[in-house]
C-alpha cells in the first residue's frame, strides 16, 4: 500500500520543488500580462512617514479612477519608513513602481546608486519639480505659548529648549535646519558665519536629538519635552487635532523654506512588472484637482492655484525660501551641512558643556 | 529554549556527570539523526550562510575604503566616544543583570510561592518583546513626566535622554540572559554539599562565597558576557531613551545607521568590523575566564 521509500523522497521532493515555483511561476504569469486591461494589477509606493494618512485617502480614489478609465483594478499597497531608509531599500532591491520621498536627495541617491533604475534627470519629468504638493517648516508650541515664541529668533534664547530629530538620520530634519540656517543668513544680512552662529545656538538649546521626524514628534508630545518642536506643516497640524487636542499651538515664522516632497516612477521596476503605464497615470492622478483638495485636507499645500485660494485660510503665506534658490540644490547643500565633518558636525564637534 | 542550546555550546559534560559516562562512550552513543559527518556538515554549512558569510561582508565594504579611510571613520573623535559609551553602558548594565539575576534564578528555583511561574514568564519577555515597544515603554516610565521619572528629577536623578537611560533599557534587554543562565545550575546544585558545609560549622556568608558562588561562577560568566554582547549591539530600545546627543548618549550603533543614512555603507561598516572585532574578543576573554575557573572549581 505505502510506497516504496524511494518513491515517497522523490515525491516529496517534488513537492517541495513546486511550493518553492509557485509563486515565481505566478508572479511570471500576472507580471507579463498586467498591462492589458481587465486584468488586476499592483502597484508599490514606497513613501516616507508622514504621508500615511494622504495616501490612504488618496488611493481609493485613484483606484475608481483608473478602474473607469481602462476597467482595470488596481491595488496600491504602500510601504512607509525613513525617508532615506526607503531610498537605500530601494537601491537594495525593494521592488518599488513609485517612490514618493521627503527630498529629492533620496531620489537622487537611487539615480546615482541603482544604475538603470530611472534617469538622473527624473526631476524634470513632472510639473514643480516633480512634487504635487508642498510644505514648509513650523513651530508646534504648547496651549498658549508660554514662553512667547514667535519667531526663529526666540529659540535661541536661554532657557527655551527646543525639539528637532536629527539631520544627519531624518530627512524631516533637514528641513529645519536649513530653515533655520535661511533664517540666520537673513537676520545677519546674508552672512554665513552669522548664520552658522544662530544655528549652533538653536542646537545648544536642543535636549534630545530623536533619529526621526515621528520619534520627536513623540518626544514632544507624550513625554512633555521641550518648549517647541519643529515640525513639517502637516505633522504639526495632525498633532495638534489628533495627537493632543486643544493641548498646542501652531506658530508660524516669519520665514520658513519651502519643502517639495518629490515623486517618480521607478523605471527599471515599473517596466519590469509591467505598471510602467499605471504608475504613470497615479503620479499624474496627484495634480488632478480631485487630488489637490485631498493633499489640501490633509494640510499639505497644493500647488494647483484654485484649490490653494479655497484653503488660503489654512496656510498662512510667509516667506518661503527654496533649496535651490538659498543652497544651490540638494547635493550641494548635503555636502555642505549633513556630510561627515559639515556644518552639523562641527556644532558637535567638542563636547560642550552645559547640561 | 533558545538558552539552554546556548549554553550546551559552553558545557563541556559536566565534572560530576562524565564519571559514570566516559568522554569516549559518550561520542560513540547512537544518534537519531543521521551520522556525524553529515550534521557536521549541515551545521557548517548553515552557520556559513547565517553568520559567517554576512559578517564577512561587513569587513568586504569596510575594506573599499582603504587602510587610512578605515582609521579616519573608525576612530574618529566621535567614533571613539560612541564607543567609550557603548561599552561602560553595557558593562555596567551586564553587572547590575548579573546581581539581580542571580537573586531571580535562586528566588526561582529555592522557593514555591504562589505565581511563581508568572514571574517565570516575566524573565523571557524582554527577548520576545520588539526592542522598540521596550524603549518607548522605559521612557514613558522613567522620563521627567513618567510615574517613576517624576520623583527622581527632583532628587537630581535624570534616568531619561542621558547614559542612565541607556543603561536602564539594556538592563531590560539583558536580563533573561543571566537567569536562564544560571538557573539550570543552581536546579542541579547538589545541596548536600550546602548541609555539610553547615553542619560543619560554616556561616551561610561562607557556604554561598566558597560553596554556591564557585559553583555558579561559569554560568554567570556566560550570562554575563551574552548580556554584555547583546547590550554592545541593541539599537531599537536605546535610541528613544538615549537623547542621542553626540558625545554623550550616542551609541555606536546609532552612528552605523547615521552613515548609513548618508549613504556611506563604507563608513558604517568601519564602524561595524571595530564593534565585531570587540565584541569578538570579548566573548574569548570570557570563554578562558570560563574555562580556567571550571578547572579551578575541577580541583
Amino acid at each position: 500500500m505505502t510506497p516504496a521509500p524511494g518513491m515517497t523522497t522523490r515525491l516529496r521532493a517534488w513537492r517541495a520543488a513546486t511550493l518553492l515555483l509557485a509563486p515565481l511561476l505566478l508572479s511570471a504569469c500576472t507580471q507579463s500580462g498586467s498591462d492589458e486591461p481587465g486584468k488586476a494589477i499592483e502597484l508599490l509606493n514606497v513613501s516616507y512617514d508622514p504621508t500615511r494618512e494622504l495616501y490612504d485617502e488618496l488611493n481609493p480614489h485613484f483606484r475608481t479612477r483608473w478602474k473607469e478609465q481602462t476597467g482595470q483594478d488596481v491595488t496600491i499597497r504602500m510601504s512607509h519608513g525613513g525617508s532615506g531608509k526607503q531610498a537605500r531599500a530601494v537601491i537594495d532591491g525593494l521592488a518599488a513602481d513609485v517612490v514618493t520621498l521627503a527630498l529629492a536627495y533620496d531620489v537622487d541617491a537611487i539615480a546615482q546608486r541603482a544604475p538603470g533604475k530611472l534617469p538622473e534627470d527624473w526631476q524634470a519629468r513632472l510639473p514643480h519639480n516633480s512634487a504635487p504638493y508642498a510644505s514648509t517648516i513650523v513651530f508646534l508650541v504648547r496651549k498658549g505659548n508660554p514662553k512667547g515664541i514667535h519667531d526663529w529668533a526666540d529659540l535661541v534664547k536661554p532657557g527655551v529648549a527646543v525639539i528637532t530629530p536629527n539631520p544627519k538620520t531624518s530627512g524631516g530634519a533637514r528641513w529645519n535646519f536649513l530653515a533655520a540656517w535661511a533664517y540666520g543668513r537673513a537676520a545677519s544680512e546674508g552672512s554665513d558665519d552669522g548664520a552658522r552662529d544662530f544655528v549652533t545656538r538653536l542646537y545648544r538649546n536642543v535636549p534630545v536629538l530623536d533619529s526621526g521626524a515621528r520619534g520627536a514628534t513623540t518626544t514632544f508630545v507624550e513625554r512633555g519635552i521641550g518648549d517647541v518642536l519643529l515640525a513639517w506643516e502637516n505633522e504639526a497640524y495632525l498633532a495638534r487635532e489628533e495627537l493632543g487636542a486643544g493641548r498646542f499651538d501652531i506658530v508660524t515664522p516669519s520665514l520658513s523654506i519651502l519643502a517639495e516632497p518629490p515623486v517618480t516612477v521607478i523605471d527599471g521596476n515599473a517596466r519590469r512588472h509591467g505598471t510602467a503605464k499605471v504608475a504613470k497615470a497615479y503620479l499624474e492622478y496627484l495634480y488632478t484637482p480631485e487630488a489637490q483638495e485631498i493633499i489640501a485636507r490633509n494640510h499639505y499645500r497644493p500647488i494647483d492655484e484654485t484649490i490653494a485660494e479655497k484653503y488660503a485660510a489654512q496656510f498662512p503665506t510667509l516667506n518661503l525660501v527654496t533649496i535651490n534658490g538659498a543652497f544651490g540644490g540638494w547635493t550641494k547643500a548635503q555636502k555642505q551641512f549633513f556630510s561627515d565633518g559639515g556644518v552639523f558636525d562641527r556644532i558637535y564637534a567638542q563636547p560642550h558643556g552645559g547640561r | 529554549m533558545i538558552t539552554s542550546a546556548v549554553l550546551d555550546f559552553n558545557a563541556e559534560p559536566a565534572p560530576g556527570r562524565t564519571d559514570n559516562a566516559g568522554p569516549r562512550k559518550y561520542r560513540r552513543r547512537t544518534s537519531v539523526l543521521p551520522g556525524f559527518g553529515l550534521t557536521m556538515g549541515l551545521t557548517l554549512t548553515w552557520l556559513c550562510l547565517i553568520v559567517l558569510i554576512p559578517l564577512s561582508t561587513v569587513f568586504v565594504a569596510s575594506h573599499a575604503m582603504g587602510w587610512e579611510g578605515f582609521v579616519r571613520v573608525a576612530f574618529s573623535e566621535r567614533a571613539l566616544a560612541t564607543y567609550r559609551i557603548s561599552f561602560a553602558t553595557s558593562f555596567v548594565a551586564a553587572t547590575v543583570n548579573a546581581l539581580f539575576g542571580m537573586l531571580t534564578a535562586w528566588v526561582l528555583v529555592r522557593y514555591a510561592f504562589p505565581g511563581r511561574r508568572i514571574v517565570n514568564a516575566l524573565v523571557d519577555l524582554p527577548f520576545a518583546l520588539p526592542t522598540a515597544v521596550a524603549g518607548i515603554a522605559l521612557t514613558a516610565i522613567y522620563a521627567g513626566n513618567g510615574w517613576i521619572g517624576q520623583f527622581a528629577e527632583p532628587l537630581g536623578l535624570s534616568l531619561a535622554y542621558n547614559p542612565a537611560g541607556i543603561t536602564l533599557a539594556l538592563i531590560f534587554i539583558g536580563l533573561p540572559f543571566i537567569v536562564r543562565a544560571v538557573e539550570p545550575v543552581l536546579e542541579d546544585f547538589d545541596r548536600e554539599i550546602e548541609e555539610a558545609a553547615l553542619t560543619l560549622g560554616a556561616r551561610p556568608a561562607q557556604v554561598f562565597l566558597r560553596i554556591i558562588l564557585p559553583e555558579l561562577m561559569p554560568a554567570l560568566l556566560t550570562g554575563f558576557a551574552l548580556a554584555f554582547a547583546r547590550g554592545l549591539g541593541e539599537y531599537g530600545s536605546v535610541i528613544f531613551i538615549a537623547g542621542n546627543m553626540p558625545f554623550k548618549s550616542e551609541i555606536a550603533p546609532l552612528l552605523i545607521v547615521t552613515h548609513l543614512e548618508q549613504y556611506d555603507y563604507a563608513g558604517a561598516s568601519a564602524i561595524a568590523t571595530v564593534m565585531l572585532v570587540a565584541a569578538f574578543a570579548m566573548l574569548l576573554v570570557i570563554n578562558l575566564i570560563q574555562a580556567w575557573s571550571r578547572r579551578r572549581s575541577m580541583r
